[in-house]
């Protein structure tokens, strides 16, 4: 065969060559990224008037552009909305919630996490006597509205003591992700190899050698998934919360929601926005880090032995 | 080999995945150092059977011994076997070492025991350079390697094979069976080994078991399988291309059928003037004579060449001979074509004579 690119060849070969060249401003393009635009703003337009409000003092939200920018930056109605706005008796801003939404969060979250993936490994790879009723029991569980239990639960909470603790509702967090968690964490660990959940055995580790030792780290991902869905469900949870807490043990939305329906008084826009953002700062901050430790324990697991 | 000690023993097993009967009255004895080959078609329960000796499927009813110990409810790491899969089933987050070491860490192996025993298992198959990879660093052939490497370090008294081979490419997979035939000169363990290659199953084995639907149909060295097949399955099983079946009777020691009688002289068995009801004959291709030494063979015939096939090394020829069809081998360099006329011998002493009934052996 002749080389064509050689200068050897002693010829061109005429005609083009190479990857094809792409006009950047084709109609498939303008169509594509002014679609990707027009939906960010939509999406992004209420965010950017929270920001430019919270940032404003109050006579100069009275002036009614809201989407003009802030002419006199202010953090005055951040560290009210933090420290010092008042939602009842207590005037110690949002930082109670937090505090006590963290409480809520770190343990419901540990707690709903690993018993839900030992219980997913357990019905994965071993079958126990009554493993299937118990999934099916687990599968139901998944789909009653949970409505339904409100009320039980109330009762259940006042037996044994928990009602209006924050240990309660740690307690009724853990139990409803169960469900959904425990079906994740089995599907997962079904798709696993059966052959190294075999090999395992045979080189003689038991139930929690074979979870710790060889399951575990090759389900980052996994965990990782489950952690989001868990803060974010909890984090953002206002039913329970509101429901089987007390003012003192309120988790940090329901505060959020007394601060901003407040009757009393001027409605403080600035605040509520402020408010309103330190909310959700939790779950946005879990989504930025854990979706670049998520796509890194895709591609760790996506090395198969 | 020490032909009368018993390594693994399956008495009467049962197994049943619900309503489905896996393996039925299942009973096998492996010497001890014996090489087994379990053979069958996809599906006919090998990797059932492989599992419940291993432990690793709760048998429904039957005893599993192990060097006469019955094992039937131990643990698969308390019965002395070592396992290989065929998708290797290495543990990805472990380098080759940890995964050599996890069986011995888990047994409370002391620490200076586990690096002899990993050194001596990556010394005889020869992965030493590979200890600090990860699995996925390694190619298929390194991975299995690294398998069978980690049954080797608990020094088991048996190795199960779960088609080691099967995930490999045609080259590796022949060199990687020599290597294991070596092996298992080396060590001498007892080796049970599952296949659905015939050419694996022929080479590695002492003796090979050939299943059907959970039962075993054969039991026989490669030899006794080949030459001497108990029934029809085997007989069509074993053998590429199959063997050549003609249907009959037999009549006054001559087999008679298809317009074919053929002198069952050489043939060994009792019955031969005796038996009244239909019989099926089985040839193999390489026992139908061509050429000069047609004129040897006490039966002949002229068949019609329909097609060619040319293996380089032989020529595998399909013909006719009335509504019959037959398949025999020739020289590689022979000119035959299709629609040729050519006469055919036939060694009948090397034949199988089966009842057509029972599909049983004469
Ligand atoms: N866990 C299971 N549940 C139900 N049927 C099974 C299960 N495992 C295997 N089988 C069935 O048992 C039969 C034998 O399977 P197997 O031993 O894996 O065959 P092979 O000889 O190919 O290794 C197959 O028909 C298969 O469908
Ligand atoms: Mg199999």
């Amino acid at each position: 065969m002749v080389d064509a690119t050689s200068p050897t060849a002693g010829r061109i070969l005429e005609g083009p060559r190479g990857s094809k060249p792409k006009s950047r401003l084709s109609r498939r393009n303008i169509f594509l990224y002014g679609t990707l635009l027009l939906v960010s703003i939509y999406y992004l337009l209420p965010l950017y008037v929270m920001i430019v409000t919270s940032l404003k003092g109050m006579p100069e939200i009275r002036l009614g552009n809201i989407f003009a920018p802030p002419v006199e930056i202010t953090f005055e109605p951040w560290v009210k909305a933090w420290a010092e706005a008042c939602t009842g008796i207590n005037c110690d801003g949002l930082s109670r919630g937090f505090g006590n939404s963290v409480k809520i969060l770190i343990p419901s979250l540990i707690l709903s996490i690993s018993i839900a993936s030992v219980n997913g490994y357990a019905l994965a790879n071993w079958r126990f006597k009554g493993s299937e009723v118990f999934f099916t029991i687990l599968i139901i569980g998944a789909f009653i509205p949970y409505q339904t239990m409100l009320y039980p639960i109330v009762i259940i909470l006042r037996e044994i003591g928990l009602m209006g603790s924050l240990w309660g509702l740690v307690l009724v967090h853990t139990v409803f992700g169960m469900p959904i968690l425990t079906l994740l964490f089995r599907n997962y660990f079904t798709s696993l190899p059966e052959e190294l959940f075999k090999a395992a055995r045979v080189d003689g580790a038991g139930f929690w050698g074979v979870y710790f030792r060889v399951m575990l780290p090759m389900s980052i991902p996994i965990f990782v998934v489950a952690m989001i869905l868990q803060v974010t469900g909890i984090w953002n949870d206002f039913l329970f919360g509101v429901i089987y807490t007390k003012p003192e043990t309120y988790p940090m939305t329901v505060q959020l929601n007394n601060i901003v329906n407040s009757v009393q008084g001027i409605k403080e826009y600035n605040v509520n926005m402020a408010a309103t953002l330190l909310t959700g700062l939790v779950p946005l901050v879990i989504y930025f880090v854990s979706g670049k430790l998520f796509v890194r324990g895709i591609a760790a697991g996506a090395v198969k032995g | 080999m020490n032909i009368n000690s018993h390594s693994v023993e399956v008495r009467d097993l049962d197994l049943h995945f619900g309503e489905v009967k896996v393996l039925q009255e299942l009973n096998i004895d492996i010497h001890e150092g014996e090489f087994l080959v379990l053979l069958g078609s996809s599906g006919c329960g090998k990797s059932t059977l492989l599992n419940c000796i291993a432990g690793l499927l709760d048998v429904t009813d039957g005893q599993i011994f192990i060097k006469g110990q019955n094992v039937t409810w131990k643990e698969p790491s308390d019965r002395g076997i070592g396992m290989v899969f065929q998708s290797y089933a290495l543990y990805p987050q472990m380098t080759v070492e940890g995964n050599l070491s996890f069986g011995l860490k888990n047994a409370r192996v002391a620490r200076d025991e586990i690096a002899k025993r990993v050194a001596r298992a990556a010394e005889i198959l020869q992965i030493e350079p590979l200890l600090k990879r990860k699995p996925g660093a390694l190619s298929g052939g390194q991975r299995q390697r690294v398998a069978i490497g980690r049954a080797l370090v608990r020094d088991v008294d048996v190795f199960l094979f779960d088609e080691p081979l099967s995930n490999l490419d045609a080259k590796l997979r022949t060199d990687l069976r020599v290597e294991l035939k070596r092996l298992h000169q080396q060590l001498k363990n007892t080796m049970i080994y599952v296949t659905h290659d015939q050419v694996e199953a022929m080479t590695l084995a002492d003796r090979i078991a050939i299943m059907k639907g959970g039962k075993i149909m054969q039991l026989g060295s490669p030899d006794e399988i080949y030459n001497r097949p108990q029934n029809i399955y085997v007989a069509g099983f074993i053998g590429s291309p199959a063997m050549n079946m003609i249907e009959g009777r037999i009549d006054n020691g001559h087999f008679a059928g298809h317009d074919l009688s053929l002198p069952l002289d050489g043939y060994e068995f009792e019955r031969t003037d005796h038996h009244a009801g239909p019989v099926a004959i089985g040839i193999r291709p390489e026992h139908v004579l061509t050429g000069d030494a047609v004129e040897t063979a006490a039966a002949q015939a002229e068949v019609e060449v329909q097609i060619v096939e040319k293996l380089g090394s032989d020529t595998l020829v399909h013909s006719t001979l009335g509504s019959l069809n037959l398949r025999f081998r020739m020289d590689g360099l022979s000119r035959v074509t299709e629609g040729d006329r050519l006469r055919i011998g036939f060694d009948t002493s090397r034949a199988s004579l089966f009842d057509a009934v029972t599909e049983t052996r004469l």
